[in-house]
């Protein structure tokens, strides 16, 4: 019974929300991080000098395009692709320009992908990375096109791609024009694939959608960061269509790897050092020492 | 052909009939002999996305189809035309045994999308769209889609990389449901109608946006008013655009399915 007392009283301290329910607590935004994965809450200092990793789950929160970039490969090689290229509004969608707009001027980025040459340990790659600051990294033509461009750029000077995947899905704001994106990207992929060259998709927070079902899912290798969120349907949507709630492990990195959808599961700290070692192993060999006869 | 549906609200009523035809009323009108064809050989049978192999005027042809049911009973035994992994892989098993009988493929697609649940996502309802998607595209025989009804989103373009995509008079085509774009956008499902109208979805508007090749026609009020003349229209667009895309050699005619997807898309450079 006096538990009971107490957790009314509890309750009424935070308007009805069980405080076990951390996701729930406002917290200042710039003073401190919130997990999105477990719900501790960590200074935001130590957050960033873990390279965004939340300390008590090992959750990898997402990180701009252009800090990726940098993270990865070799200091000063990047040369960036299409950097001018901004979304046009095909179909008229209401407040689409406007809101491009914005974010173009907000985030710094034109679109929702930053695409280029670089090099890795000194291999020269292609690379692209996509940021879920600009329109939850949705894909409309910008991205599409750019992605396909990097592909097209790979296959005809025959260099690996690596691709840091992140997606809320297509942007409906283009219509069934996104849609064409995922047509438009998977074509890409196969021409590059059959011109023998390598591809490596790196899914990092959140690759769902029509993302997942084209380019993100067509890797040579799949790589995962910890604990991000990997799927294509919604949550919500799966839980209002099964009604029931689902276990927080569902679509996870980790749960994409139990199920054979992911070849391994790389901290942010190892991924330069992995991505480079990869890359060499896919570089042409001689078989080497003295022939193993009497 | 009725002048009175024009607006996408309008053609959603029309195809969310209970008594419109689906894949499996019109595959006895248009093709003779179907044989239909079980399972994807890794996991089980589908019942939501259907193949076989069937003659077209005298010619093999594979078909895959999505299938909607007329009544409840049926619609759950079809999973309301929601294919699950399993249905994908069926379809490209399909149409790898086409390929290598030289049989051309039709694609009959009427979904509301791929299926979103627990066991879809375990067995990675993602990677079996992408891999369709692109195996589709060098899929080395002609492949021609027609959308029946409903074209909802990936779940739909797994079966939509062709040669030439032809939608009925009143299908759709959506990268969203008009009713997703509706809660999404303003909080609020029930503002479908106004979604529906955004999204550009109707045969007639992506044609304009050379995303469909050719509008079939349907009877007046829709096509279960008369199905049989639904079939005969399909029925002459598979024969001329057969004849049309079997003339070509195969790698012009991968060549060009691939430019029909290379080049849809609208953007700008910025300073100019």
């Amino acid at each position: 019974m006096k538990q009971n007392i107490f957790s009314v009283v509890r309750n009424r301290f935070n308007n009805g929300h069980d405080v076990k329910d951390k996701k729930n607590q406002n917290i200042p935004k710039d003073l401190l991080f919130k997990c999105t994965r477990c719900g501790s809450t960590v200074f935001m200092d130590e957050f960033v000098h873990n390279g965004k990793i939340c300390p008590k789950c090992n959750y990898h929160a997402r990180i701009g395009a252009r800090e990726r970039i940098n993270i990865t490969v070799d200091k000063g090689s990047f040369i960036e692709f299409d950097k001018d290229m901004i979304a046009s509004n095909p179909i008229d969608f209401p407040d689409y320009s406007e809101k491009t707009k914005g974010l173009r001027e907000k985030t710094g980025l034109n679109d929702a992908v930053v695409t280029g040459e670089a090099k890795i340990r000194n291999e020269r790659i292609v690379i692209g990375a996509m940021d879920s600051n600009f329109m939850m990294a949705s894909m409309g033509s910008v991205v599409g096109e750019k992605i396909t461009r990097a592909f097209e750029f790979a296959t005809e000077n025959k260099l690996p791609i690596v691709l840091f995947t992140a997606a809320g899905g297509a942007r409906m704001q283009e219509g069934t024009i996104s849609l064409m994106q995922m047509a438009k990207t998977a074509g890409a992929v196969s021409k590059h694939s059959q011109a023998g060259q390598l591809y490596i998709t790196v899914m990092t927070d959140p690759t769902t959608g029509g993302v997942t079902a084209s380019f993100a899912s067509l890797g040579d290798i799949i790589i995962a960061e910890p604990k991000v969120l990997i799927g294509f349907a919604g949550r919500r949507v799966i839980e209002s269509t099964i009604k029931q709630r689902l276990p927080d492990d569902f679509q996870t990195a980790e749960f994409l790897y139990e199920h054979g959808f992911v070849d391994m599961i790389v901290e942010r700290s190892k991924m330069r050092r992995t991505l480079a070692h990869l890359i060499k192993l896919h570089k042409k060999g001689n078989l080497e020492g003295v022939t193993d006869n009497e | 052909m009725s002048d009175n549906i024009t607006t996408a609200w309008e053609k959603m009523q029309i195809i969310r009939n209970k008594n419109r035809p689906t894949a499996l009323d019109y595959i006895p009108m248009i093709f003779d002999d179907f044989f239909e064809m079980h399972g994807d050989r890794y996991y089980g049978d589908d019942h939501a996305l259907i193949g076989g192999i069937a003659y077209f005027r005298g010619l093999p042809v594979t078909i895959i189809a999505q299938v909607k049911g007329h009544d409840l009973a049926e619609n759950q035994y079809r999973n309301f035309a929601m294919p699950h992994p399993e249905g994908y892989r069926k379809a490209l098993r399909l149409a790898r045994q086409a390929e290598k009988f030289g049989r051309p493929i039709i694609c009959f697609i009427d979904t509301p999308g791929a299926f979103c649940g627990v066991e879809a996502e375990e067995r990675g309802q993602g990677e079996a769209i992408a891999r369709c998607i692109m195996e589709f595209m060098t899929i080395k025989t002609p492949i021609l889609s027609i959308i029946l009804g409903e074209g909802g989103s990936g779940g739909a373009l797994a079966l939509g990389v062709c040669d030439e995509l032809a939608m009925l008079e009143n299908a759709i085509y959506s990268v969203i449901s008009p009713r997703g774009c509706a809660s999404i956008l303003w909080k609020d499902a029930s503002k479908e109608e106004q979604a529906a109208n955004l999204l550009h979805i109707t045969a007639d508007d992506l044609i304009k946006m050379q995303i469909c090749d050719y509008k079939i026609e349907e009877a007046e009020n829709g096509a279960n008013t008369d199905p049989h003349y639904t079939a005969e229209n399909i029925s002459k667009f598979i024969f001329n655009s057969l004849q049309k895309n079997l003339q070509k050699r195969l790698d012009e005619l991968l060549e060009l399915r691939y430019n029909k997807f290379r080049r849809i898309g609208e953007f700008e450079t910025q300073g100019l």
